[in-house]
């Protein structure tokens, strides 16, 4: 019970993190059907400047996260101008070769900049643990919940309560139609990045904190795993997104807490398959009857 | 009609005939030491990689399915190669031919239930299938488990890689010229359409799928019996990639394309070499240029041939190729 309740603790704090990245390949795949492949290394680019402000120039947590997020939320902008706006009449397909192209070129263009080597995070947060009834819990998890709950809150608001947000509903919803009303659809898709990529960065950060380790090639497996937790949830679909994330955190935690942490990676892309057969529009999804 | 027949035949023996003595004058090259083994590790690697590309071309290209998992299949027939000649002394061919079979089988349980999928979602599921290959076989210790399998025979050369190339894309430019063929491309063009017309669409998306993988898996016995180790990792989501970048640089639905997109990558992977990390941010941005510029591909849906050259008969060839819609 105790090993059950302890990874349920880390498989939320894992389960945040995955469903910060899940959050923007939903919100863009919602908005211009792309998997955007480049997501889970604007995570990793997002990490790298939470080390450069807090290692180098020696900030505090709070100053790094935002100031990770505001630069990868330009970063993502840019990268849909550059390479995924010219396509967005060409086959599906063709962006998707170019997301791949502009995930291996942030991954190993990273590599270039700073070696490859595994960098270490400094102590931001000095660990304090908590033990409730044989539990460990440490103020970094509740720093990672707190941030992924305030920022998934935040990201509500937007989506519902906003100008932004309603266009961003609209354009997802029928972009032609939503262009007729007056909407500015370019500006709706680059916002959506921007706030993807922001979220991306923070689950960047907040892993930085929480393992203390990063590399550039960090974002390849996370990226996948988001990917499976947003199709888990329903791919387009906000709420589905974070049920997804929290729920592969939740199952990749208990596989390593039950002594199989080798099948941690197969285990993820087996719900995978199992939802794309059973249900693939997720489980938040609703049926869609195809127009001939 | 008898005469038409008889053209095709010479044809085809002369074709026969150039890649016996282009074969020839390569294996005299490298016997008598004028090819050193680094330009011959090329050549192979040249063949594996037209096999890899000709073969995910058939479901990419010609099916208009979309695979991300091919890395996944030639695992299976490198591995299952592997185990024919280290555990079970068994000859080369008989090796080959069970991975490649054991990849096809694979291909078939992973089709079955995935196609029916459709788009971005059958790329995932294929992408997971290729990463859960690859975690079953990091799990199983009988078989190296992380660490890979090492000390597999050298039996692969250029002989073998060569005619097995050239078997490749013989068995799948017949493939797709046959009546099978016509319905895979039907499928692509509007699977609603072909479903329409009679088609079995499950039907003919499993058999590309299936013979896709199958050879998937030859390449990867050769691949496993040329440089005597293979690790999981070898087989993992950027190996797939590179295939899928061959194929789609070369032209979705184009045999010759994929062809000269694998020669010229797999030269330019090569002599950049040296540069380490800076070879994939070419590699990466020469990919993102040939999309925005190029979607479609060097070749597009075109084959390449040398009757390209004279009008008279590209008109002719442009008749009876009616099929070949652009996308």
């Amino acid at each position: 019970m105790e090993v059950f309740l302890q990874q349920l603790i880390n498989g939320i704090s894992l389960g945040s993190i995955y469903a910060l990245i899940a959050l923007g390949y939903t919100m863009v795949y919602g908005i211009v059907q792309l998997i955007n492949f480049a997501h889970g290394d604007v995570y990793m680019v997002g990490a790298y400047l939470g080390f450069f402000a807090t290692a180098i120039l020696g900030w505090s947590f709070l100053p790094a996260l935002l100031m990770s997020m505001v630069v990868c939320a330009i970063l993502g902008m840019v990268i849909e101008k550059l390479a995924y706006t010219p396509l967005r009449n060409a086959p599906r397909i063709a962006a998707l070769i170019t997301a791949i192209g502009v995930s291996l070129f942030l991954e190993y263009g990273m590599m270039l900049l700073v070696s490859p080597q595994v960098r270490t995070f400094p102590q931001v947060l000095t660990e304090v643990q908590y033990k409730f009834f044989g539990v460990v819990i440490t103020n970094r998890q509740v720093i990672i919940l707190v941030v992924t709950v305030a920022l998934m809150l935040l990201l509500q608001y937007i989506v519902h309560k906003t100008m932004i947000g309603k266009a961003m509903r609209a354009v997802s919803h029928d972009k032609q139609a939503a262009q007729l009303m007056g909407i500015n659809v370019n500006n709706t898709i680059s916002a959506t990045f921007a706030i993807g990529s922001a979220l991306a960065a923070a689950a960047g950060v907040l892993v930085g904190i929480y393992y203390n380790a990063i590399n550039p090639l960090m974002g390849i497996m996370p990226g996948l795993k988001a990917f499976v937790a947003a199709v888990l949830g329903g791919i387009g679909i906000i709420p589905g997104a974070m049920t997804g994330g929290f729920l592969l955190g939740i199952v990749e935690a208990m596989v390593s807490g039950y002594g199989k942490s080798l099948y941690r990676d197969p285990v993820a892309f087996v719900i995978l398959i199992i939802i794309l057969i059973v249900k693939p529009t997720g489980l938040f999804g609703k049926n869609v009857r195809e127009k001939v | 009609m008898m005469s038409m027949f008889e053209r095709k035949i010479k044809k085809q023996i002369g074709i026969l005939l150039i890649l016996a003595a282009f074969w020839g004058v390569i294996d005299f090259m490298i016997k008598g030491g004028i090819i050193n083994p680094y330009y011959e590790l090329n050549l192979i690697l040249i063949g594996i990689n037209i096999i890899l590309a000709v073969s995910l071309n058939l479901i990419n290209g010609f099916n208009g399915q979309f695979s991300i998992g091919h890395a996944g299949f030639m695992a299976v027939g490198a591995y299952g190669a592997a185990m024919i000649t280290l555990k079970a002394h068994l000859p080369f061919a008989i090796a080959l031919l069970f991975g490649a079979l054991l990849a096809g089988i694979c291909g078939i349980l992973v089709g079955l239930p995935t196609l029916r999928l459709r788009g971005d979602y059958l790329a995932i599921a294929t992408l997971g299938f290729g990463e859960i290959i690859r975690g079953l076989i990091v799990n199983i210790d009988y078989i190296g488990g992380a660490y890979g399998l090492s000390g597999i025979p050298k039996l692969a050369n250029w002989t073998w890689i060569f005619w097995l190339t050239v078997l490749t894309v013989l068995v799948i430019s017949n493939f797709v010229n046959s009546t099978h063929g016509r319905a895979t491309i039907s499928i692509r063009e509007n699977e609603i359409a072909a479903e329409a017309m009679g088609i079995n669409t499950t039907k003919y998306k499993v058999m590309a799928f299936t013979i896709g993988s199958l050879f998937a898996g030859l390449a990867g016995g050769l691949h496993a019996h040329y440089f005597y180790t293979i690790q999981p990792n070898t087989f993992n989501f950027l190996k797939s990639f590179d295939i899928l970048v061959m194929v789609v640089l070369g032209g979705q639905g184009s045999i010759t394309g994929s062809i000269i997109a694998a020669i010229a990558l797999t030269i330019l992977s090569a002599s950049l070499q040296k540069l380490a990390a800076l070879r994939l941010v070419i590699y990466a941005l020469l990919l993102i240029v040939v999309m925005l510029f190029r979607p479609q591909g060097l070749m597009g849906t075109k084959e390449f041939s040398f009757s390209m050259f004279s009008k008279k008969s590209k008109d002719k060839e442009g008749k009876q190729h009616g099929t070949a819609i652009g996308q």
